[in-house]
């Protein structure tokens, strides 16, 4: 499903700031893999990310999704196969726009724009059922601008814009980590709702271990552009915090060391 | 008074056409271009040479329109080709076109007083002088206006609204945002160059200073526009913008009813734009200051 060959990137090659954010690192997922992400500060959790959907080029190696060579293509031409939702709510919507259109924008996802409407009389009526299904009250606020709405409605709208045209890969980049403990909890019961209802192969960074530890049927941990632990099924599922912060250590010689991670 | 009014309205609908092509960057694309400074006068100068030449005036705007998208196709190359600062890519190409249009014209001004103009096509059906840039105005800007609403109404055109709102979320939906930005910057300059030709034909001359202040009378119809008439909707935006244009018109003329000089115009208006942009930071520290209280 998705192959990462031997993939290192650094930033600001040659200059005092240079750093190594990915390590010759590969990793291969199966279909319907649920993958969870923790590691510490600066560790490349969000350079693999970033590096999958194509926001910066990388310096060597693959990235495969289902046979095809995406380690070239542009971020938007990777859009096709890629669903994903951000850390930051303001970045997966366009806030100036109403919810029906962002939503007829997602279900467009990798298709090049013609001259057709942008929005259909008849998708309405299924944006609205989708909505429902959000169980968020926004199946009546179709016309509604996005940057009216709160944090975790953005980021719920986000997942539905991501996975509205089923990806073959969806990457959540912490996105439930600027929101309040109820509401991160609400988006990520939604999450995996919408993951098994649709077989989704995921890869999901989170600064939170319990989730980490809830969700998924694999658990990586990264430290300073490696992959230090993968952990998957049975062996996850009897995993608990202190067994993840002792792995951790023994692997990475060191203590974790992330000060925004969230142990309980 | 109508003796004033009805000319003043008919200068704010040509006007529009270029408040319309700055609202579609400044606003839509959320960049400040600067090769409207250059296209304006363009359009002027294409329509002009053509119209001298004998050709039919709906022809002559047309091509001047042409002309003003390649020009904003070039900016826009600069801009996500080469990576320059959208400002500067406008600068470099408004400078450029300053050398085009003394070519395109073969001299600083072409008047057009004894040639065949869109108004005295519309003269010859038996309207006044007055009537005929009214109609012509009404018209092209009916025009214009329903075909930018026809265009942001399709998947590519809110493909380029959403580039303006959050150039990550659209690529992330798949869309290139280098061919949004250059095509948005194609349909802003294609607009004012057609304006261009518009005040040409009315002015009765092209002129290559004439573009001189553009990016400030079209932002000024833009804000003037959105702070009286709103911003509820695209549609609600676009019908603010020309009316903002004519009430421009109409405070311009008023001001010089009033007996300001001519020459003060132009500093006149910055200042007015100055006050429109600072709006904002006025209302915050006004409300900061009630709540404080």
């Amino acid at each position: 499903m998705l192959r990462i060959e031997n993939v290192s990137k650094t930033f600001f090659p040659g200059s005092v700031n240079e750093k190594k954010a990915l390590d010759n690192i590969s990793l291969h997922m199966v279909p319907g893999d649920f993958v969870t992400v923790i590691g510490s500060n600066g560790a490349g959790k969000s350079t693999i990310l970033n590096s999958i959907a194509g926001v910066f080029p990388i310096d060597s190696g693959k990235i495969i999704i289902d046979a095809t060579d995406i380690s070239k293509m542009p971020e938007h031409k990777r859009a096709k196969y890629i669903g994903r939702v951000f850390q930051d709510p303001m970045l997966g919507t366009a806030a100036g726009m109403m919810i029906e259109e962002n939503l007829a924008i997602a279900a467009r996802r990798g298709k090049t724009p013609g001259f057709s409407w942008a929005i259909k009389e008849e998708e309405r009526q299924a944006f609205r059922e989708m909505l429902r299904e959000l169980d968020l009250g926004l199946e009546d606020r179709l016309t509604a601008r996005v940057g009216l709405l709160s944090g975790g409605q953005r980021q719920a709208l986000t997942l539905l814009m991501a996975t509205m045209q089923q990806p073959k890969l969806l990457l959540l980049d912490e996105h439930t980590a600027a929101l309040d403990p109820k509401t991160a909890d609400k988006v990520l019961k939604l999450t995996r709702s919408i993951i098994s209802r649709h077989h989704l192969t995921t890869l999901m960074i989170t600064h939170n271990m319990r989730d980490a530890l809830r969700f998924g049927n694999r658990l990586i941990m990264m430290n300073a552009g490696h992959i230090v632990v993968d952990v998957e099924g049975m062996e996850k599922d009897r995993l608990t915090i202190p067994d993840l912060l002792a792995l951790f250590e023994k692997a990475a010689g060191a203590a974790l060391d992330n000060d925004r991670v969230l142990l309980g | 008074m109508i003796d004033l009014l009805l000319p003043t309205v008919s200068q704010g609908l040509l006007w529009s056409l270029m408040a319309l092509g700055v609202y579609l960057t400044y606003r839509v694309l959320d960049i400040a271009d600067l090769t409207v400074e250059g296209t304006f006068p363009l359009g002027a100068a294409v329509a002009a040479e053509m119209l001298i030449k004998g050709f039919n005036p709906v022809v002559a705007i047309f091509v001047a329109g042409i002309a003003g998208a390649l020009a904003g196709i070039v900016t826009g190359l600069l801009h996500t080709k080469l990576k320059i600062p959208a400002l500067l890519a406008g600068i470099l190409t408004m400078i450029a076109l300053y050398s085009v249009n003394l070519r395109v014209m073969g001299k600083a001004n072409l008047s057009l007083l004894r040639v065949d103009t869109a108004f005295t096509f519309v003269k010859n059906m038996g309207l006044t002088n007055t009537m005929s840039v009214l109609v012509v105005g009404i018209i092209s800007t009916l025009f214009f206006s329903l075909l930018i609403y026809w265009f942001f109404g399709t998947e590519i055109g809110a493909a380029i609204r959403a580039t303006g709102f959050n150039p990550q979320m659209i690529r992330a939906q798949g869309v290139n945002t280098n061919f949004t930005i250059v095509l948005g910057l194609l349909l802003s300059n294609a607009l004012v160059a057609i304006s261009g030709a518009f005040i040409a034909q009315s002015n009765g001359f092209a002129d290559v200073g004439m573009g001189v202040g553009t990016i400030v009378i079209g932002l000024a119809s833009v804000i003037i526009g959105e702070v009286l008439f709103g911003t509820r909707s695209f549609k609600n935006s676009l019908i603010s913008v020309v009316l903002g244009s004519v009430t421009y018109r109409i405070v311009i003329a008023v001001v010089l009813q009033m007996g300001m000089p001519p020459n003060d115009l132009k500093l006149f208006t910055a200042v007015l734009v100055a006050l429109a942009l600072a709006m904002p930071m006025f209302k915050g520290k006004i409300k900061a200051r009630k709540v404080a209280e």
